[in-house]
């Protein structure tokens, strides 16, 4: 036969894709111009009028609208990347200890990643900020020494001052994500073989640095595919920064939008806002990931 | 595989496909709803007073009974009401996209809402003068806006308030910050707590949310009003026969309670007016003469199914927020003009 099987379905499937597009944006269209709502951009140039509980970037009510996006933008980009940082630490550190020799610390990290998994991550957020945070008391409480100083109003660490917005959601992010991040560590030390553990220890080699030296190197490529979505998901749901308070960007152009009422190009800019993040983000770890193939393989 | 591939495309097509043209359809959700047989009521459902779940789950309150309201005139039966909770976010999109038919949820009536470059959606007659108001605790010495100077102030994101915050402040020269909530409950937890030395929303959100503290004395609502609040609600843009019904809805709860016709001798006036052919106005009024129901797309005798199922306007705000219920708000501006108040209804002619 002159055409395969496959060729058809691929030359069916791109016909059919193409059409659904088209049809759901004449769609879009047809209703854009029923309702008399053209897309258009002018209002970004226009005083947003709301203040911001914090900005990374300078900032005050008279900014126009895109640049209380951008300031929005900027708090978000804060909360992720300190989230995928300190979910790394905590998930490697959590997911390792599954193979430890000591019983207490294997038993801690597996009810960890068990409780922390079967709790949806916006209850979490919730408890952080309204239980754990908000309920301290408004005089700050000091933790070793001075580097710490918890209260209702406010973190201070080494004398930075951190709003408890910002901290309930990094803690929930971090928490959350790095259980998730554990089992994919996990998943990667279980793929290689026993007889590595088994060369080692007959070398003499003690299992904290075999696991160091020769367990990790080996797992990183079956860890790196799922480590990448669970930065993904990080950085979308770092959207439910609005339950508790904090003026990520989603909360902004959630404003933005009732008082625009620009629903449609609203949510068109955040789409693309989160679709150009995660594919730096996948692109960054896609680099990263051809780095330590061509090291392991080199051998 | 391929066979159900493309059977799932088709499918997926002819439902988009689908969707276009019913929605590119210019015929009034009026006739939608008397089709449907149930009216879909966007409301907010976490508000006391305004619209809540009871003891009982059903949803109660002024804004509720606009619902039912709606629901008699046009169905004749108050209770054909499907209630939608709504966040303010959610509201105009809800409306815009014919997730609902009226929204009848505490919504401010302000310029950029109405308009077709706003949010484009046509305001019914204003059923409750609100202002915004900011509450303190009274162990706060707080006094005024000036003594919140740097202090944290929690209040809803996606509203007006958040603006009216911002111009009052702005215009005073006092730095604030603004801990911003998705919802009320959230608003109320927040100041609760102590993370916020003040909570700002409309008067009568603080009133009610004040109701459900557990110690209510202990709070109070500052004299300064930072801005109007009309509160009205709302049908989509552009569909007259509807933004007709629901306008002459709220007009017949207005002109019944300045005329004394409640539900209590709806059926005696009804009586008199049938016996008495001199009693034009009223005769028009209850539509024993005259056509007022069928020129804008209800029964004749819209004005007495409507009465009788929720009462007059007076009977609507009492049972909800007057003297002696969970939520009481003192009348003020909500008085027909007749008793000093704002309330008028154009004449039914």
């Amino acid at each position: 036969m002159f055409f395969s099987k496959k060729l058809i379905l691929q030359f069916f499937s791109t016909i059919f894709i193409t059409l659904v597009f088209f049809i759901l944006l004449n769609n879009l269209i047809i209703n854009l111009f029923r309702t008399d709502m053209m897309f258009d951009l002018g209002w970004l140039n226009q005083p947003s009028g709301f203040a911001l509980s914090e900005n990374s970037l300078p900032y005050n009510p008279t900014n126009s609208y895109l640049w209380t996006l951008l300031v929005g933008l900027s708090n978000s980009l804060k909360v992720i990347f300190f989230g995928l940082i300190l979910s790394t630490i905590i998930g490697v550190i959590a997911g390792a200890s599954r193979f430890s020799s000591n019983k207490l610390i294997r038993i801690l990290s597996s009810y960890y990643v068990i409780v922390i998994r079967q709790i949806p991550l916006l209850l979490q957020l919730l408890f952080w900020y309204f239980v754990a945070f908000l309920n301290l008391s408004n005089t700050p409480l000091s933790i070793l020494g001075n580097i710490l100083t918890i209260s209702n109003q406010g973190v201070r660490l080494l004398g930075i001052d951190i709003s408890v917005e910002f901290s309930a959601l990094l803690i929930g992010l971090t928490i959350f994500t790095g259980a998730s991040i554990a089992e994919v560590v996990r998943g990667g030390i279980n793929s290689v073989s026993i007889g590595q553990w088994e060369a080692f220890r007959s070398l003499g080699i003690k299992d904290s640095l075999g696991m160091k030296r020769i367990v990790i190197p080996q797992a990183l490529p079956a860890i790196l595919p799922g480590l990448t979505s669970q930065y993904l998901n990080l950085a979308k749901n770092s959207t439910l920064a609005i339950a508790v308070g904090y003026p990520d960007i989603y909360a902004i152009s959630d404003t933005t939008i009732t008082q625009t009422g620009r629903a449609i190009e609203g949510f068109t800019i955040l789409l693309i806002i989160f679709l150009i993040l995660n594919l730096i983000i996948s692109f960054a770890m896609e680099v990263l990931n051809k780095i330590i193939l061509s090291k392991v393989y080199k051998y | 595989m391929l066979k159900r591939l493309i059977t799932g495309l088709t499918t997926l097509a002819m439902l988009t496909s689908g969707c276009a043209t019913m929605q590119s359809s210019r015929s009034s959700r009026l006739d939608l709803i008397k089709k449907r047989g149930v009216l879909v009521c966007g409301v907010s459902g976490k508000i006391p007073g305004f619209s809540y779940l009871n003891t009982q789950g059903k949803y109660e309150g002024l804004d509720v009974d606009i619902c039912k309201a709606v629901a008699s005139a046009i169905l004749e039966d108050p209770n054909k009401v499907q209630y939608r909770p709504l966040t303010a976010p959610e509201r105009f999109t809800a409306l815009k996209t014919g997730e609902i038919d009226i929204l009848s949820r505490n919504t401010t009536f302000n310029l950029s809402r109405d308009s077709i470059q706003g949010n484009g959606v046509t305001f019914a007659p204003v059923i409750f003068h609100d202002g915004q108001g900011i509450m303190v605790s009274k162990a706060s010495q707080i006094k005024n806006i000036n003594d919140l100077r740097s202090r944290n102030i929690c209040v809803g994101s996606g509203t007006t308030t958040e603006q009216n915050l911002n111009d009052t402040f702005q215009e005073n020269g006092i730095r604030y910050t603004p801990i911003k909530y998705q919802d009320l409950n959230q608003v109320v937890a927040g100041y609760l707590s102590g993370r916020c030395s003040a909570m700002t929303s409309d008067r009568s959100q603080l009133a009610a949310a004040r109701s459900s503290f557990s110690n209510p004395d202990r709070h109070i609502i500052l004299e300064e009003v930072l801005s109007k609040e009309p509160l009205a609600p709302a049908s989509i843009g552009g569909d007259q026969k509807l933004s007709d019904a629901l306008r002459w809805v709220i007009y017949t709860l207005i002109a019944t309670d300045e005329f004394g016709i409640n539900s209590r001798n709806i059926d005696t006036k009804l009586a008199i007016a049938k016996s008495n052919p001199n009693l034009s106005s009223l005769r028009r009024l209850l539509g024993v003469d005259g056509e007022l129901g069928n020129k804008i797309g209800i029964s004749n005798n819209f004005v007495v199914n409507i009465v009788k199922s929720t009462g007059n306007y007076s009977e609507i705000y009492n049972r909800h927020l007057g003297p002696g219920s969970n939520v009481e708000i003192p009348r003020g501006l909500n008085h027909t003009y007749k008793n000093g108040g704002l309330l008028i209804s154009p004449p039914f002619k």
